[in-house]
């Protein structure tokens, strides 16, 4: 039973949290502006990233906070969260993340 | 027409509750008044009390406690004020601020749990460290008790008083599973 | 009923009491203190069943959980199969028989508790030998919080099994002193009978402890008889210790044939002699203990057999004491049948082996060196190296918060042990910023004694004409070396490939004896470096954990959490039929004394349609939306507009994920410009909270609006019939409930003898109907008043099932019953409740997709048996007919399914709803539905069977 940092309530159980798949994949300003194949990968399309991955985790069990964590999806461990009011670090990653979702 | 009478959801567990012995007692609370009041660092001053902003903890508040629960949200309980009294109360400081106030008085049941064994009862479904070291007087948490959410606050130094807050309609599944879990501690037991 | 085998004195047994079992129909006797296999063996017994494939006869072959031989299964107190002799403490009245390799589960339901507990430390020390105890030992003295788990009866590991002096003091005189001393720590949790059978991410080990199975039939019943510790520690020391490794031979696998290190055990802890006349095979020092030991008490040691040419420092010593040493032999085979009566000895030299002769004995016992039990480390995937000298693997590295001591670190001798336990965990400590003791002292051992160097053997060439097939690797699976010739002469290089070919490891024990040998000896066929083919992996359970143990106390009643409203207690009393919805216990319907499910469903149905009926429906989600920009957080979320909802109105709405499919629906009250009151599905309230949770977090964070669930904040009745008004009106005389007053879709809040009701006409029936919310502390109160003032009107309480009859017939659709994630508003004839005005809201884009374009989607309409009595059964497909009548060759193209169906009081027939291919353009056609074997013609219908005018809500 792994330990996740919730960023307000400290480590907990896995169980007491929600996964949310990758972080920083913004809704469209404007969906009806955007062609169908961008809607399409805003929609379905997500990185499968094997190694250091933003993504977005809520302590669903707890103080039901979203947040954001860089975690090592090979190892599962996690090396850092963030609440969702704190700059983000790893802009690299993030940035990333934001543009793979285009087509 | 006669008054409309109230129930507790734990009523029909009274007699089980009341039959444990000192080291794991469960009493089931009383109905008091409780609310959410969502807002940000401004909560404090617009009711005039200290709310605690430590995350997981919670501080005597008035007549009841403050508990916190986010980062803008606080769980409010008074044993004086109805609840429409209270929400009016926290509503009339909040909401000018843009926060914001909800009833939730019928929306949890608390159960006390008082007596040297408790630690022991809450240590089989709750995966948190409830030693007195870390988890002392004034120390909350919300977590899984067997498999419902609760709200547990620590009311002592010592490990040996416990307040659960638990959603109403999980009321008498809890208490079931907190008789069971007392079990190997209640001597009268037939073995 | 006699212990010939029994010594006349010594080992750790009770000998004042004496216990009485059966074991395969014969009565024995023992003491506390034994096993099953060291009373067995005590009365001359060493087979315990026979072999799973080839039947040969197996004995006890270990003193502990590596046992590949002794599976037993227990009858009395309570059948259980699969168990270890060697692990089943005795206890009076157990009875028990040898099992061949299967078991046989209990055909009655197990009464016994089990339960789980949660624990956290600083310090997890596992295992109670030396290294285990030295460290526990120094944590605790630093006042840090620890926990010792160690699976034996009692604390002291190997020191309970030679003839160890510590302090000048027999070693358990040492044990027993530092529990003494751990039990006087506070902050110490020390379990025997306890073993960590995992380890995983963050310093959790899972543990079993067997706190009552030694009691038998004296067990407390209130006390679970298996505990399930979830340890949660900083840091782990792992001193599990090393399990003996036997060698392979031919017929290796005859009862009496044991690894030497266990006959030490028998005989220093239970008292018993596993033998009279013993030979030892050996390609290690340790043996020689085992062999003077077994001297001294008795035994006639035929020969020590070294397969090491120069044979080792301890020679003389045997030979003084008129043991004969052959150094460069092996044993080739035994004789016997099901007992040994010969071991056959030969010249061992540069791998080829000599001539040779039978030696006669009753007792085998064999040593090929030691393997630490580094099962806990691995399992945390610590990298594991292969050590060339001990013939063993051995931790690789260091883990961040996992330490290795103690013979599973490699370290075999005594001294060294407890130093080594002691210096592992003040590195803990350190690493954790505890302070180490500055009081701490180590016992006194004796001055180890280098060994020679073992010499690695894995197996000793067959020279028996078996051509390896009488050679096990595997007793429990009845794997051989020809085995594994067989896998690596059919192509397999990769370890856990021979594993799974061969099946060894596979078994009981998990390859404990086993797993490094066939390392080896694939290395060996294969010509590579044992290291290159490295080992299967360690998985946990390190021992079998029974189903029970893991299920805990979470079964039967306690299984799955039941939610129930506050009429509960009410239901029950007036004898309602339940049906789960999710954890939800709800009314399914009240049937009367006599009655079916269908007669009261009908019933109910013609109250509600033509009087009046009461439902309990506070299980429906409530979701608190307050801030000033609730609105706008609504109108993102919904298709339809709730902006424009005014104070006091009521609004159906639809939400639908990203991808335009419907997620729940639900009903919207504004409770004030910046307030409103959501009503979600019963299955859906969580969900729907935490998706506006999502949004209002994530995305919109400037939004100035929060959510709060208020589910058991309010009871929900909906009064439902023509004669509503009339019951509501007699409840709350206040209130004007004329249609002009209160229209359709519209709330109002009044009081009830001072308690607030919010009333609202919402109507899921199609009949005018008011739905009253009060707070659950006065649910029973208002329900009894609304029930007494509707006795004149013959007011019903009805259940789920007529609430889905009602609805149905009115074509409102179940979300997650009628939909399934692949339908979008417009399917389910909805379109009106999807925004033309608003510029965006989630899902809208998706609807502009080709593929939600398509004329041939799935839509919702309904279906009438063209017979007017078939009931469809829900799920069933729906298919469609060649013109000639001819159902399409297969595979049979179907149109859609039936998603609900029910039998109609007011239609009088059975009716269905459907999502069927371009299901709207078919409307009037006739289909066909598979049921039981016959094809159902089924007409096609719009989904609003009743009152599609709408013309009885406002009654």
């Amino acid at each position: 039973m792994q330990l996740i940092e919730c960023p307000w309530c400290g480590p907990r159980e896995e169980v007491e949290f929600h996964y949310g798949g990758q972080a920083h994949v913004p809704y469209p300003d404007a969906p009806a502006e955007v062609s169908d194949e961008e809607w399409a990968h805003y929609v379905f399309f997500r990185d499968n990233t094997k190694g250091r991955f933003a993504e977005r985790w809520c302590h669903s069990a707890g103080c039901r906070r979203w947040f954001n964590a860089i975690r090592d999806t090979a190892t599962y461990r996690f090396e850092s969260v963030h609440r969702l009011d704190a700059p983000q670090p790893h802009a690299t990653e993030l940035a990333r993340s934001r543009r793979s979702t285009a087509p | 027409m006669a008054e409309l009478l109230r129930t507790h959801p734990l009523q029909a567990w009274s007699t089980a509750l009341e039959r444990l012995p000192d080291t794991v007692g469960i009493t089931a609370e009383p109905f008091v008044a409780m609310a959410v009041v969502r807002l940000g660092a401004a909560a404090s001053e617009a009711l005039d009390a200290a709310l605690p902003t430590v995350p997981n903890t919670w501080a005597q508040h008035g007549t009841g406690r403050a508990v916190w629960l986010g980062p803008d949200e606080w769980l409010l309980s008074s044993t004086t004020e109805t609840p429409e009294q209270l929400e009016a109360r926290i509503r009339a400081a909040v909401v000018p601020l843009g926060g914001s106030v909800t009833d939730v008085s019928a929306q949890r049941i608390g159960l006390r749990l008082t007596g040297a064994r408790v630690r022991d009862v809450l240590a089989k479904g709750c995966s948190i460290d409830l030693h007195p070291r870390v988890f002392g007087r004034g120390n909350s948490a919300q977590t899984l008790l067997g498999q419902a959410g609760v709200v547990l606050l620590a009311l002592s130094d010592v490990g040996d008083d416990f307040l659960v807050l638990v959603r109403a309609s999980f009321a008498g599944y809890l208490a079931d599973w907190l008789l069971d879990a007392a079990l190997e501690f209640t001597p009268t037991h037939d073995s | 009923m006699t212990s010939p085998f029994r010594t006349a004195e010594g080992g750790r047994i009770d000998r004042a009491t004496t216990l009485e079992f059966t074991f395969d129909g014969q009565t024995h006797t023992g003491h506390p203190g034994d096993t099953l296999a060291s009373a067995l063996l005590a009365a001359g017994r060493h087979q315990i069943a026979t072999s799973i494939k080839l039947g040969r006869p197996r004995g006890i072959a270990a003193a502990w959980a590596e046992d590949p031989g002794g599976l037993v299964q227990i009858e009395e107190p309570f059948p259980e199969p699969m168990l270890l002799a060697t692990t089943v403490e005795l206890h009076d009245g157990l009875v028990a028989h040898g099992l061949p390799g299967q078991g046989r589960l209990a055909e009655i339901s197990d009464s016994a508790r089990y339960d789980a507990v949660h624990h956290h430390v600083d310090v997890l020390v596992v295992g109670a030998g030396p290294a285990g105890l030295a460290a526990a030992l120094t944590a605790a003295r630093s006042g840090a919080r620890v926990a010792l788990v160690d699976d034996q009866s009692e604390a002291g590991g190997s020191l309970l099994a030679g003839t160890d002096r510590l302090d000048g003091a027999p070693a358990p005189e040492w044990v027993a002193a530092a529990v003494a001393e751990l039990a006087g720590h506070p902050e110490v949790l020390h379990l025997q009978r306890t073993t960590a059978f995992g380890s995983y991410d963050d310093g959790f080990v899972l543990a079993l402890e067997r706190r009552t199975d030694h009691l038998g039939t004296a067990a407390p019943k209130h006390v679970s008889r298996q505990r399930v510790w979830r340890l949660r520690a900083r840091s782990v020391v792992v001193a599990t210790g090393a399990h003996e490794r036997p060698v392979v031979f031919s017929d290796n696998d005859r009862p009496g044939t044991m690894l030497a290190g266990a006959a030490r055990t028998f005989l220093h802890r239970y008292g018993v002699l596993p033998g009279r006349e013993a030979v030892v095979f050996t390609t290690n020092d340790s043996a020689y203990d085992a062999a003077l030991d077994l001297h001294r008490a008795g035994v006639r040691v035929q020969a020590v057999v070294d397969a090491r040419p120069v044979g080792s420092p301890r020679r003389e010593e045997c030979e003084r004491a008129g043991i004969r040493v052959l150094s460069g032999a092996v044993v080739t085979g035994t004789q016997g049948v099901e007992r040994v009566t010969h071991a056959l000895v030969a010249r061992f030299a540069d791998g080829e082996v000599g001539a040779g002769s039978a030696i006669a004995c009753d007792l085998l016992l064999v040593s090929g060196g030691w393997n630490p039990a580094v099962h806990l480390f691995s399992q945390a995937r610590g990298r594991l190296r292969y050590d060339e000298v001990l013939g063993a693997f051995l931790p690789a590295e260091e883990l961040e918060g996992l330490s290795v001591t103690g013979a599973a670190a490699g370290v075999f001798d005594l001294a060294g042990c407890l130093a080594d336990g002691q210096r592992v965990a003040r590195a803990a400590l350190t690493a954790l910023a505890v302070r180490p003791p500055g009081e701490d002292r180590l016992p006194t051992a004796p001055e180890p004694v280098t060994p020679a160097a073992p010499l690695v053997l894995w197996r000793v060439p067959d020279t028996s004409g078996a051509g390896g097939h009488t050679s096990f690797v595997d007793l429990q699976r009845d794997a051989t070396v020809a085995d594994i010739e067989r896998a690596v002469g059919a192509g397999l290089r990769s370890i856990e490939h021979i594993k799974r070919y061969t099946t060894i490891g596979t078994a009981h024990d998990q390859g404990k004896t086993s797993g490094v040998l066939t390392s080896g000896i694939t290395a060996e066929l294969l010509g590579i470096p044992v290291q290159a083919t490295g080992t299967t992996t360690f998985r946990p359970p390190y021992t079998p954990v029974a189903f029970a143990a893991l299920a805990g106390r979470d079964r039967g009643r306690l299984f799955d959490p039941e939610r129930v409203t506050s009429l509960h207690d009410w239901h029950v009393a007036a004898g309602a039929v339940f049906e789960d919805v999710g954890q939800w216990k709800r009314p399914r319907f009240y049937p009367r004394p006599g009655e079916g499910m269908e007669a009261a469903v009908l019933r109910e149905c013609v109250a509600a349609r033509t009087g009046v009926g009461i439902l309990d429906g506070s299980t429906l989600g409530k979701i608190d939306v307050q801030g000033p920009d609730a609105a706008v957080l609504l109108d993102r979320l919904y298709t339809n507009m709730i902006s424009s909802l005014k104070v006091g109105s009521v609004r159906y709405g639809v939400m639908c994920g990203v991808d335009g499919m419907v997620i729940d629906d639900g009903t919207v009250l504004r409770l004030a410009e910046d307030r409103f009151l959501l009503l979600t599905t019963t299955g859906g309230a969580a969900k729907v909270l935490d998706w506006m949770e999502e949004w209002a977090q994530t995305e919109w964070p400037d939004l100035r609006v929060h959510c709060t669930s208020v589910t058991e904040q309010w009871n929900t009745f909906p009064v439902v019939g023509p004669r509503s008004r009339d019951v509501i009106g007699a409840v709350f005389p206040q209130v004007d409930v004329a249609n002009e007053a209160f229209p359709f879709m519209t709330w109002r809040d009044t009081t009830l003898d001072g308690v607030p009701v919010r009333l609202a006409r919402i109507s899921f029936s199609g009949e005018l109907a008011f739905e009253v919310y009060v707070n659950p502390w006065y649910g029973v109160a208002v329900w009894e008043r609304l029930l007494g003032a509707g006795r004149p009107c013959g007011i019903t309480p009805y259940g789920t099932e007529t609430m889905h009859v009602l609805r149905a017939e009115k074509g409102y659709p179940i979300i997650g019953q009628d939909t399934d994630g692949t339908v979008t508003p417009h399917d389910l004839g909805m379109a009106w409740a999807v925004s033309k005005k608003k510029p965006d809201f989630v899902g809208k884009r998706s609807f502009a997709r080709q593929a939600n374009q398509d004329p041939l989607r799935k839509q919702l309409v309904g279906l009438l048996p063209v017979d007017r009595r078939t009931v469809l059964p829900e799920g069933s497909q729906i298919v469609e007919l060649h013109p000639d009548g001819q159902l399409p060759p297969p595979p049979v193209p179907m149109l859609g399914h039936v998603t609900s169906s029910y039998r109609s009081a007011e239609l009088a027939r059975p009716f269905a709803l459907a999502l069927v291919k371009g299901g709207r353009s078919r409307i009037g056609d006739t289909v066909h539905v598979p049921v039981d074997g016959t094809l159902v013609p089924v007409e096609v219908t719009g989904s609003v069977l009743v009152d599609p005018e709408g013309a009885r809500r406002d009654g």
